[in-house]
């Protein structure tokens, strides 16, 4: 693999409507390579409608040390979950 | 008995390609690529067996397999680039940006072919087509305005499978007899297109296109490069050693 290929980030829609999903990831040179690439190795068995690769560095992740800061403080506070209704009888969809 | 053979040409040049291509099939220069060519070498077979199945419709006494593993060299109708070696990924690369250009004009073509199976054999493999042609432009183009050694091993085997390219454009009896029928694809006439599709990645990739010079010849009467017989013997010695081999 020579110096100049990237890692991107491959984001699949399965329907139409559907949010884009993170899939995995592969290996180009530039931004036509990764979509035939992401279109070889991800899309085989009719997966997709539409994809999109991000080069992986343009990606802002969380840090995971982080962690306590941006998602304990969620945890006390129960009124953010709807758990205070009743459910009609019959809704799957909750 | 024309219809026949027309059918076997196409059949067998996709089948032997695809053959020729699954010998990249783990050992591609990076894994992305490894699967690339595996799924256009598995496109091929696909359009081979559609074709065969036809041919062995129209044989009446052939399945479609006894047609792939039981004919002998000389019965064999693929075009001559088809039969040739991997070599190194460019020498693949030229051998399927020609012939994917050329299967693209001629699919086209076919697809307004008085032959119903014929036609709706040429719109299934149009679409994949597409996309071979794409990949390989893809590869022309990074390759040939690469670095020093990609252009240079991409020239030389631009230098190389040039020789197979007249055979592409070639037309016999019975390509006359097709075409006038409005059964098959007048090849001749695809020349210009041809020419100008592969001139502009040439000269979009900075390489030099070749100057014509001899062309091989032969494929139509079941004459081949050393290379067919080697190919086939390992394609079809398990169903000949195995007569009745199942799954």
């Amino acid at each position: 693999m020579s110096d100049n290929t990237k890692v991107w980030e491959v984001f699949i829609q399965s329907k139409n409507v559907l949010a884009h999903k993170h899939v995995g990831n592969l290996h180009a040179p530039d931004k036509e390579m990764a979509l035939q690439n992401a279109r070889d190795l991800y899309t085989r068995r009719n997966e997709g409608s539409c994809i999109w690769v991000v080069k992986a560095e343009h990606i802002i992740s969380s840090e995971s040390e982080d962690g306590e800061a941006f998602f304990d403080p969620s945890n006390d506070k129960i009124y953010r979950h709807p758990t205070f209704y009743t459910m009609p009888k019959g809704s799957k969809y909750i | 008995m024309s219809l026949l053979n027309y059918t076997l040409r196409i059949a067998d040049s996709s089948l032997i390609l695809a053959q020729r291509i699954s010998g990249w099939c783990s050992k591609g220069p990076t894994l992305e690529e490894d699967i690339a060519l595996s799924n256009i070498a598995l496109d091929l077979f696909g359009q081979a067996n559609g074709f065969l199945e036809y041919a062995s419709k129209l044989d009446g006494n052939k399945t479609p397999d006894q047609l792939a593993f039981n004919r002998n060299e000389r019965e064999f109708f693929n075009l001559q680039i088809t039969e040739q070696e991997n070599g190194n990924f460019a020498d693949t690369i030229v051998r399927q940006f020609f012939f994917s250009t050329y299967s693209f004009l001629f699919y086209t073509e076919l697809s307004k072919s008085t032959d119903e199976t014929l036609a709706a054999l040429a719109v299934k493999s149009l679409k994949e087509v597409k996309y071979h042609l794409q990949h390989s432009k893809s590869w022309m183009l990074r390759l040939g305005d690469g670095t020093e050694e990609s252009k240079q091993k991409t020239q030389t085997a631009l230098q190389y499978f040039w020789q197979f390219t007249g055979e592409l454009f070639e037309m016999d009896e019975v390509d006359m007899e097709m075409s006038k029928s409005g059964i098959g694809v007048g090849n001749s006439e695809l020349k210009t297109n041809w020419d100008k599709m592969v001139n502009e990645v040439i000269d979009q990739s900075t390489l030099e296109r070749p100057v014509d010079a001899y062309m091989q010849t032969g494929s139509k009467k079941g004459l081949h490069t050393e290379y067919l017989g080697h190919l086939l013997s390992e394609m079809q010695y398990l169903p000949r050693a195995y007569p009745n081999a199942k799954w």
